[in-house]
């Protein structure tokens, strides 16, 4: 059994060995040990083979891309030594490809030269077959990526690419090295243990002990290119429990430093943080948590059509006034209010960042109005029976309404359901638990791209700062169905003719004040069609101790982004 | 099994009384029990009839009125998104009674059942314990994701939403809890089946299934109702724990499992939200426990008349 | 007894193939999915490609067959191989690989341990002596005040659910008084004093509340059996023969008490290899418990097979020993 484990920790030795043979620079290492929580634990380091964020956020501590984003969505170099663009040359005049040059002297952790052969052999691992990268995605188009010369890499595409930033920029496609890597290609990938475990990098922290699910201990680089930092000389990431928990161990005993994800009710975040020993930093991206009316039939009557065009449309959320009146009736200020508190915005956008593409055209959804929502549907002909429920032509407004497990989706569920109610709208709550509403078990009935209920809720963002592929996913030949194996992403069931022919003016489009407008349409016939019901803007809030200096949450980018420069407070 | 248990220890012992009678005064003279008792019903009782009392409807939400202390108005006070407290506990103890009650009788007769088979029945124990084996070897939550996906849609077209889930859940209970009763009730039919008086009743051809009945079923039955006070207990909390993973009843029908489980991240805020149903559900064990301690002892053919 | 201890062991293997194919069955069955955590940005082709990584797309049996290949062959021949130091073909055998971590199961596994024994089993083994001596005298002096305030505490033990004592525990002691700390720290290692007692410290709070809760039911059976057989007529022959009551109590009623309490003892046994769940996420001691846990909500079907196997390889050994032990200590009971 201990021969199992000292294989396993052979790698690490060496490491340990390296760090206490170095001489320390100044500042460097300086400020002892920190303590970083995350709730949910990290299951391995190596980002191409899970795509959880968890993974990626640590992973981003020993890991870089050659470029990384700010929290205010600026790109910045990390490895490279600036950021290519049409003006300097770096992205060629027809845009099929993109030039990065390499910072020099840049080494690895074990000391080894960083080279341009290793950003290629990133590009390699992660487009073996059989390996089942899980960013695959942001190669997405790219045809070949060569060294150039050691610090040259070109990426070129096949077709001319509006925003060619998607490769080995931000915490999702970081940069690997070769010699650890090269007989880890393809279906080999996951039996690489030792390295997917303890991946060599370029960051400020290498790992020194890696116990999968559980905690994750790391030392500071040697060889890290900035000489005095990072000031941690280790850092300890511990991972379990839950999320009050994790908040508690920051605000309340102060016995961590950083906990990301403290999705915690806001009275509860509110009484740890009298005890004045840390504070919450919210980052705000595109994450939005809405909900979808299924404008296709869902009774479980129809067995196999239930949730398709076959269905027919849906007999009473295919009536406009029906689906306006429900956006109404809702107040996303007590949303915001009961379950997220400083954690989330109310709003009525689908896309509500970045600012310049934040839309404000579908402004009237913010305000509940009961009585105007109550006026549309007798307006519409839904009238009230004696049990309080409107109905029309023997049809209820009726509806099940289905979320994923989250104390936080439950309390919204039944505040919707209490404002529904006052509209002569019944509902029918159910949760589904989220390994099995977000998994993609074609045989199951509740993923959320099945949609087998009248109104479903979830969140949903885009990565980058650029939301086409996000927008593209409401065309109407993206719907889910048995054709595709439900896997479809206008999981909204939308299809609108108009809406269609705007998203390939889109792709088109390059100017970005076109861009810009085109995207503000988009999100308003989303809105304004009443198919999509944006409810809150939904950011990451993280814990941070008082004595944690420098610790500033990044929305863009991992939450981890500049654990370099963290330090302590004195 | 009961009514045949008691009928055993009455023609045993007091030809005169009836047997009711003979389980009565025993019963009474266990203190712990009759408390138990009075307790119990208090608690049904409050249950069922305080509803009728505090006509708030649990459901009922009041968002300016959260997280408020025990107040007229709200005696239990509200929790985070207004809901009054009374109102929850008392609806929520009217769903966990019914499901620990349920859930623990299917796995007591499904326990029995197959521990006595297992015990008396010497060709079929080898299979039967097998099969224990693997229930309690089978992992409860994918058994669960599964039962739930064949099921759940057609119990809701059958039974409607809430009873659908309601059966649902206590099948799940009862057919995951019943192998610890078997097996213990196996031991003690194994220990019981060779003793004088069986072999005894067996010579004089008495039917198998009335030796069961009459003999062996009162011998094991103390064993049989330590499990039962038990089960009740994890029935409740078992309910409670799948509510947390989201394969308990639809949200808006609160049980004392779940109100006590959302409430444990306000404990320093509201104390009485986690106080109320954690009190509720130990006092509702606690008194069926001493329930069961008693009518044990008078049911036990062996202890006389005290 | 032997020769039934060996066709007990004999039958056990084909038992024990049925269990892992209706494991393997359920959880294949089963609607959660691994991918079903990942950020909903990952668009399905690359999804799909994720899932034939994991070897999703073969057909049931084979996946299954493979798994037993993995298991019964390839895991055995690697540890022989680690122990012994020799080679056995050109060791490039695949491993029960976990889809999560892309770790092998077996390795997780060793790592969680110590920490689940340490916690669960020293509360198993407290609670196992806490709970018969006064499951005994509450029996023996039944009605009295020790065994009214035994009663209730034993009832209370496990009236009261573990994520609840759990959680107030942490209140008053971590939050509140600071005695001890709230999270486990899998790394500390034993070297001297400060560290045990360090150790001590962290281990405490769960230790409490699992022991707690084992004595509770532990103590339940050891009382309602002693009073099965202290109202039995040997007790009042013995006291007749005169016999002292020490002997009466200690030779004659605890033995025969002793025998379904064992029963219970081993049959929880395999228990402690499944960890407590809650009490190891509350206490965040991330043992098997959380392991299996965190396994199951992730659909890591790998680990959650291979965990699973092996609780039930300890369930059937230990109904085995209960039943061995049975055969012994009461010699009434006839096997063969």
């Amino acid at each position: 059994m201990s021969g199992i484990k000292s294989l396993l920790t052979a790698g690490v030795t060496t490491i340990i060995l390296a760090t206490g043979g170095t001489a320390a620079h100044a500042g460097r290492g300086s400020d002892g040990e920190a303590k970083i929580l995350f709730w949910q634990a990290v299951s391995t380091m190596n980002p191409y083979l899970s795509g959880g964020s968890k993974e990626v956020y640590a992973a981003s501590m020993v890991l870089e891309p050659l470029a990384g984003f700010d929290p205010d969505g600026k790109m910045f170099p990390r490895l490279a030594a600036g950021i290519p663009s049409l003006e300097n040359g770096g992205i060629a005049a027809d845009r099929t490809s993109i030039t990065w040059k390499l910072k020099p002297d840049l080494k690895w952790s074990d000391g080894t030269a960083v080279t341009a052969e290793d950003v290629a052999f990133t590009f390699a691992y992660c487009t073996a077959p059989g390996g089942g990268c899980a960013q695959k995605a942001k190669f997405e188009g790219v045809k070949a990526v060569e060294a150039v010369d050691p610090l040259t890499v070109k990426i070129s595409f096949s077709k001319p690419m509006s925003y060619p930033y998607a490769p080995f920029v931000g915490a999702l496609s970081p940069v690997i090295q070769k010699a650890q890597f090269k007989d880890c290609l393809g279906e080999k990938a996951a039996q690489c243990t030792a390295a997917n475990f303890n991946p060599i990098g370029t960051g400020a922290f290498v790992v020194k002990d890696f116990k999968a699910n559980d905690v994750v201990t790391f030392a500071a680089n040697p060889n890290y290119r900035i000489a005095d930092k990072p000031a941690f000389s280790t850092i300890v990431l511990k991972g379990g429990g839950d999320a009050a928990a994790a908040a508690r161990a920051v605000l309340e005993t102060g016995e961590f430093d950083f906990a990301w994800n403290t999705v915690v009710e806001p009275e509860v975040l509110d009484a740890m943080l009298k005890k004045g020993k840390g504070t919450i930093s919210t980052a705000f991206s595109t994450t939005v948590e809405r909900i979808h009316l299924n404008p296709f039939g869902a009774d479980p009557a129809l067995g196999q059509k239930r949730s398709t065009k076959d269905a027919g449309p849906h007999p009473a959320l295919s009536d406009p006034a029906v689906r306006k009146a429900l956006s109404l009736a809702i107040d996303r200020d007590i949303l915001v209010e009961a379950g997220y508190g400083a954690g989330g915005k109310a709003t009525c956008n689908v896309i509500p960042a970045p600012a310049n593409l934040a839309s404000s055209g579908v402004d009237w959804c913010l305000k509940q109005d009961i009585a105007a929502a109550n006026k549309l549907l007798d307006d519409a002909g839904w009238k009230k029976g004696s049990d309080g429920v409107r109905a029309k032509g023997g049809v209820k407004l009726s509806f099940l309404f289905q979320t994923s497990t989250n104390s936080v989706r439950q309390g919204s569920q039944a505040l919707i359901k209490d404002w529904w109610n006052k509209i002569g709208v019944t509902t029918e709550l159910r949760n589904v638990p989220a390994s099995v509403y977000f998994g993609g078990d074609p045989a199951s009935p509740d993923t959320y791209k099945k949609f087998y209920a009248d109104i479903e809720m979830y969140a949903s963002g885009f990565e980058t700062t650029d939301p086409a592929n996000f927008l593209a996913d409401f065309k109407c030949d993206r719907i889910p169905s048995p054709v595709d194996g439900w896997q479809g992403g206008n999981v909204g069931r939308i299809c609108d003719p108009a809406y269609d022919a705007l998203i390939d003016k889109l792709s088109d489009a390059s100017e970005p004040q076109a861009r810009s407008e085109i995207i503000k349409t988009l999100n308003d016939l989303l809105v304004n069609g009443g198919y999509v019901l944006p409810l809150v803007n939904r950011g990451e809030p993280s814990a941070i101790s008082n004595t944690l200096k420098d610790a500033l949450v990044n929305p863009w980018d991992s939450q981890l982004w500049n654990v370099a420069d963290w330090s302590r407070k004195k | 099994m009961t009514d045949a248990a008691l009928t055993a220890t009455a023609a045993a012992q007091a030809p005169i009384d009836t047997p009711f009678a003979v389980f009565w005064r025993k019963f009474r003279a266990h203190k712990g029990g009759v408390a138990g008792l009075i307790v119990f019903v208090l608690i049904v009782l409050a249950v069922y009839l305080g509803p009728l009392i505090h006509r708030i409807d649990p459901n009922k939400i009041d968002i300016r009125a959260k997280n408020q202390g025990p107040s007229f108005a709200h005696p239990f006070g509200t929790d985070n998104l207004g809901h009054d407290m009374l109102a929850q506990v008392l609806a929520g103890g009217q769903i966990s009674l019914a499901v620990g009650i349920t859930a623990m009788l299917l796995s007591l007769f499904l326990g029995t059942f197959v521990g006595v088979l297992a015990g008396y029945f010497r060709r079929i124990d080898g299979l039967l314990m097998r099969l224990t084996d693997l229930f309690l070897a089978l992992p409860l939550l994918p058994l669960l994701l599964v039962i739930i996906m064949l099921f759940r849609d057609t119990l809701r077209a059958a039974f409607g939403p809430e009873t659908g889930i309601f059966i649902l859940i206590v099948f799940v209970i009862g057919i995951t809890s019943w192998m610890h009763t078997a097996r213990i009730v196996r031991g003690d039919v194994l220990a019981v089946k060779n003793q004088e008086f069986i072999v005894a009743a067996k010579s004089s051809g008495m039917y198998e299934h009335r030796i069961i009945l009459r003999h062996i079923l009162p011998n094991v039955l103390s064993s049989i109702m330590v499990s039962a006070t038990l089960g009740i207990a994890s029935a409740i909390i078992t309910e409670s724990a799948l509510s947390f993973l989201g394969l308990g009843f639809p949200s808006d029908f609160p049980t004392w499992g779940r109100l006590l489980f959302d409430g444990v991240n306000f404990l320093q805020l509201t104390p009485s939200r986690v106080f109320w149903p954690g009190l509720a559900i130990s006092l509702t064990v606690l008194s069926v426990n001493y329930l069961g301690d008693a009518v044990r002892d008078a049911l036990d053919p062996r202890t006389l008349s005290r | 007894m032997f020769t039934y201890t060996i066709r007990r062991l004999i039958f056990a293997v084909p038992t024990l193939l049925v269990i892992s194919f209706v494991i393997f069955a359920l959880l294949d069955l089963a609607p959660n999915d691994p991918l079903g955590e990942l950020p909903l940005t990952i668009p399905p082709e690359v999804r799909e490609q994720i899932r034939a990584a994991m070897g999703l797309d073969q057909p049931f049996l084979v996946r299954y067959v493979k798994w037993l290949q993995q298991f019964f062959i390839n895991e055995p021949l690697n540890i022989f191989e680690q122990l012994t130091g020799w080679h056995i073909g050109d060791g490039n055998r695949m491993r029960v690989l976990s889809w999560a971590t892309r770790s092998p199961v077996v390795d997780l596994i060793v790592q969680r341990l110590p920490q689940t024994l340490w916690v669960v089993g020293l509360a198993y083994l407290f609670g196992t002596l806490l709970a018969i001596p006064v499951g005994v005298i509450s029996a023996y002096r039944q009605y009295s005040i020790f065994d009214q305030i035994g009663t209730f505490i034993t009832m209370v033990g496990y009236s009261v659910p573990t994520f609840f004592t759990g959680v107030v525990l942490i209140v008053i002691f971590s939050s509140y008084l600071q005695w001890f700390p709230s999270v486990y720290d899998t790394n500390l290692q034993v070297r001297d004093w400060s560290s045990f007692l360090e150790q001590l410290r962290q281990m405490f709070l769960p230790i409490l509340v699992l022991t707690l809760y084992n004595a509770s039911q532990i103590a339940r059976f050891v009382r309602a059996s002693m009073l099965d057989n202290l109202s039995q007529d040997y007790v009042r022959t013995a006291r007749a023969k005169g016999v002292k009551e020490k002997a009466v109590l200690l030779v004659h009623v605890l033995r025969n008490s002793l025998i379904p309490v064992v029963t219970v003892i081993a049959l929880g046994v395999p228990t402690i290899f499944s960890g407590a769940i809650i009490t190891e996420q509350i206490f965040r001691v991330n043992g098997l418990g959380q392991l299996l846990i965190t396994a199951v909500q992730g659909a890591d079907l790998p680990l959650v097979q291979t965990l699973t196997f092996i609780f039930a390889v300890l369930i059937v050994l230990f109904n085995l020993i209960a039943d061995v032990l049975y055969g012994i200590l009461d010699p009434r009971i006839r096997y063969d």
